[in-house]
């Protein structure tokens, strides 16, 4: 019976092929307009590191003893509670993040200097974010506080300095400190860059650049101090600093950690430890607001820094706005083209074709529509893609239409074009067949 | 024309009525909010910035020591000066949509506490307040002595210029001559007022404030260097800065030029903005498209219901309606139509301005975007049921005599 339907609906759509036409085109042109809007969001608003998110944390305490109100922790932490935090090793894997511009040459590759980000960071950092090595591999952790002259740099510098070979043991230059390169990684893009993720709040929804490319040279925490003192980036300062230059004692926030906690259990023993230090750090007089710490999950501070930029989400509920105009016209052609066809219908019912058998006949042909709509949405989706693609934003290089965005593509098409067919197929299914034979 | 005859023919085709009218009033809806969304770009996007721009242009040096910096800021300069057509090469830290390098809270009393602005200081050397063509109201510029060395981020005790919208901020309905503002323990007297001077990045800040800037005078000193405004003819500005990127190869080859911020101010704003573009062009797309869906919707319609009814058009035509009749009453129906269908659209023009305002801090849409909704949606159902229409009005009154 299917086959029939479908061979009815065939030759009905080409009968119409105007009307057709018109409806395979706004269903085309609405599934297009949400599916680019949709993907971008869907690539965005992920799980940067699916196999690890559940167990990560990001520990926020209050250093800031300026008097201003507040009703949130700070975002990053001062040097000393990082370190202090980082060192007292009550996670399962820990690390520091900070990063900053700083001159690289190679010193065997016969380029110009060049500025690059450098990630000053600790081993755990590798394994705690599953991050890929193509050579080599992370340096070992008696590297951070032994501040090793070793570093870790990104597929991309690689394939820049040394044409994608495999450079482990050769020496990079930073400002003026020899490194040398213990690995390289597997090109690495998460989405968003999440261990730099702070701020959130304070953009006003600009907050493209979180999807920035990771680093291009890693290094160990401490060695990062010594070759790029004075070269990292402060989040936030409560007192104008002394010397901007030494940012260790400086009353400024700069310095990032993250936890590995493997059970729940641990997680609560964490947030416990976390309070205790902050009152112990009250109790020496160094904190001022020590009763607001915190421990976020990695996808919870992702929200909380509402990582997703605003006209990012603007254009998803557009194009939402806009499938809708094109259902409610999709839905008014459809009921146009079967009611047309009352006297066809009138007489398959007085032959005696059931209403249910009309109605699926009808939406048969409107799955069908949805079919050739979700095909020209599936086009015009690529050329949407292959627009954002061009734009300027950080994110621009993530964009791409995966499998289950494809197959989801079809899916809302065929979804969208059966709901706008029901009502018009309901219609059609109430023709009388007596009146009908007799106007013929 | 007649009303009464048309509403009693629509009412036998109430549900695609309905749903044109329903179609009409999601667009209109969707129109005023997405043109109110792309004046707001528009506007943020030609803010005015308080300096010459078409005759500016930054040249950003990075990767050298601190000791290195006085020195090589005269050499940079004297170089840069000697390039034909240069007028000025002055230090500062950065122009308005350059780099964002220096954001910090002000208050207008020592006490601690409460930040009354968060502001974007601008750091000059000599020559560059003038060079950057500011514009004074009130008070004056920085003197000659008052550009003084400095070692914190900010020079301690300068005389500074704050743009009217921060005065106005800090003190309303008071003389901004002569105050005094803080940050933490660094101290400014205000000596004078600019009328215009943006931030580098206006648009990450609330609205309204996106001229809270502050102009230090200062000296060559390490938080002081690298960054350079130069000054030429509008005309000559491209070859200069051609000449100029040559140039620092020769004076300083150690350092290493920073092409995103190296441009022409004309390039900076325009690189600023080009997010804000792409989301105008976006939203003019979405525009287009669905007046284009709605009317091929009204096409669509139109024609059923002109195939639907030529027998009655024919019975009318064979009892003396003209092709004018007629004509007029396709586009009646369609006035009709779409003028419910605005009116459904008013209400949710404002529901969904209402979710705008609630999720993404947008200002309540101004009334005059509603008249403009319904004559653009008026112009276009007429323009779409034209051609059915005229179809209908060309049935001959013949057809009344034929079976179908």
């Amino acid at each position: 019976m299917f086959g029939y339907y479908l061979d009815l609906a065939w030759r009905s759509l080409r009968r119409n092929s105007v009307l057709t036409a018109l409806m395979v085109l706004a269903i085309a042109v609405g599934i297009g307009a949400s599916m680019t809007t949709l993907t971008v969001m869907h690539l965005l608003s992920g799980d940067p590191v699916p196999t690890r998110s559940g167990t990560l944390f990001y520990p926020q305490v209050d250093p800031d003893t300026s008097l201003r109100e507040r009703k949130d922790p700070s975002d990053v932490m001062d040097y000393h509670s990082a370190v202090d935090l980082w060192r007292s090793r009550r996670a399962d894997r820990q690390t520091l993040v900070t990063s900053g511009e700083i001159k690289l040459r190679a010193v065997d590759a016969h380029k110009p200097p060049l500025m690059i980000e450098m990630l000053a960071t600790t081993a755990d950092f590798f394994p705690m974010f599953d991050v890929p090595f193509q050579y080599g591999g992370s340096w070992q952790p008696g590297d951070d506080e032994q501040r090793t002259r070793v570093a870790v740099i990104s597929a991309q510098l690689n394939d820049k300095l040394f044409g994608g070979a495999n450079s482990v043991g050769r020496t990079l230059r930073l400002r003026d400190n020899d490194v040398r390169i213990v690995g390289v990684l597997k090109p690495w893009r998460p989405s968003p860059q999440f261990y730099q993720v702070a701020g959130g709040r304070f953009s006003n929804g600009n907050t493209g650049a979180f999807y920035s490319k990771p680093e291009d040279v890693m290094v160990p925490f401490f060695t990062g101090m010594e070759v790029g003192d004075g070269s990292f980036g402060v989040f936030n300062c409560w007192r104008v600093p002394d010397d901007l230059a030494h940012l260790q004692d400086a009353p400024c926030a700069w310095v990032s950690m993250w936890v590995q906690l493997d059970s729940p259990a641990k997680a609560i023993r964490y947030a416990q430890f976390l309070a205790d230090y902050a009152a112990q750090q009250k109790g020496l007089g160094r904190y001022t607001h020590a009763d607001d710490t915190r421990l976020p999950s990695l996808m919870q501070w992702l929200d909380y820094n509402q990582v997703v930029p605003s006209d990012v989400r603007l254009q998803a509920w557009l194009a939402f706005a806009f499938l809708a105009v094109c259902l409610f016209n999709t839905v008014g052609l459809l009921l146009a083209k079967f009611l047309r066809r009352s006297g066809e219908i009138g007489v398959r019912r007085a032959l005696g074709a059931s209403r249910r058998a009309v109605f699926a006949q009808c939406l048969v042909e409107a799955g069908m529509i949805g079919l050739l709509g979700g095909a020209g949405g599936w086009l015009l989706t690529l050329l949407g893609l292959w627009l954002v693609r061009r734009q300027p934003a950080a994110y621009a290089d993530l964009v791409h239409l995966d499998p289950a965005m494809f197959l989801t593509t079809f899916t809302m098409a065929i979804m969208a074009s059966l709901l706008a067919g029901v009502l018009p197929a309901y219609r059609a299914s109430r023709v009388a067949p007596g009146l009908q034979l007799k106007t013929l | 024309m007649q009303i009464r005859p048309i509403l009693a023919a629509l009412r036998r085709h109430r549900l695609a009525t309905v749903l044109i009218a329903l179609e009409i009033a999601l667009a209109c809806a969707v129109l005023c909010n997405a043109c109110f969304l792309i004046s707001g770009r528009l506007r943020a996007m030609h803010v005015q910035s308080g300096v010459d721009e078409a005759s500016l242009a930054i040249i950003k040096l990075t990767g050298f020591e601190e000791t290195q910096s006085v020195d090589l800021n005269a050499r940079v300069q004297s170089g840069l000066a000697g390039i034909a057509g240069v007028q000025s090469a002055t230090l500062v830290n950065t122009a308005p949509f350059g780099e964002k390098v220096g954001t910090a809270g002000v208050t207008t009393g020592r006490e601690p506490g409460h930040t009354h602005a968060t502001v974007d200081y601008y750091l000059g050397g000599p020559g560059a307040f003038q060079a950057m063509g500011l514009h004074v109201v009130a008070g004056r510029a920085p003197q000659p002595d008052e550009y003084r060395a400095f070692s914190g981020f900010v020079p301690d005790e300068a005389s500074v210029l704050v743009t009217r919208a921060l005065a106005t901020h800090l003190w309303p309905g008071l003389d901004p001559l002569g105050k005094e503002l803080w940050c933490d323990r660094l101290h400014f007297r205000v000596v004078g007022v600019l009328d215009h001077l943006v931030r580098p990045n206006p648009t990450v800040f609330a609205q309204g404030t996106a001229e809270w800037s502050v102009f230090a005078p200062g000296l060559s000193s390490p938080r002081l260097a690298g960054t350079y405004l130069l000054k030429a003819d509008p005309t000559q500005l491209p070859r200069v800065m051609r000449d100029a990127r040559a140039a620092i190869g020769k004076i300083a080859p150690d350092v290493v030029l920073d092409e995103e911020f190296s441009r022409t101010l004309v390039e900076l704003r325009d690189r600023r903005f080009r997010q804000d573009r792409a989301m105008a062009g976006m939203l003019i797309g979405v525009i287009l498209a669905l007046l284009l869906v709605t009317a091929l919707g009204i096409v669509g319609l139109a024609s059923f219901w002109v195939q639907q009814r030529r027998k009655q058009i024919g019975i009318r035509r064979a009892v003396g309606a003209t092709r004018r009749d007629i004509l007029g009453y396709f586009q009646t129906e369609n006035f009709l139509i779409v003028s419910g269908g605005i009116v459904i659209g008013m209400v949710l023009a404002f529901a969904l301005n209402l979710v705008l305002m609630k999720f993404y801090e947008l200002p309540r849409l101004p009334l005059y975007y509603l008249p403009f909704g319904a004559v653009s949606l008026w112009l276009l159902g007429q323009l779409a049921v034209l051609g059915p229409a005229m179809r209908a009005a060309a049935v001959p009154p013949v057809v009344a005599t034929r079976s179908v």
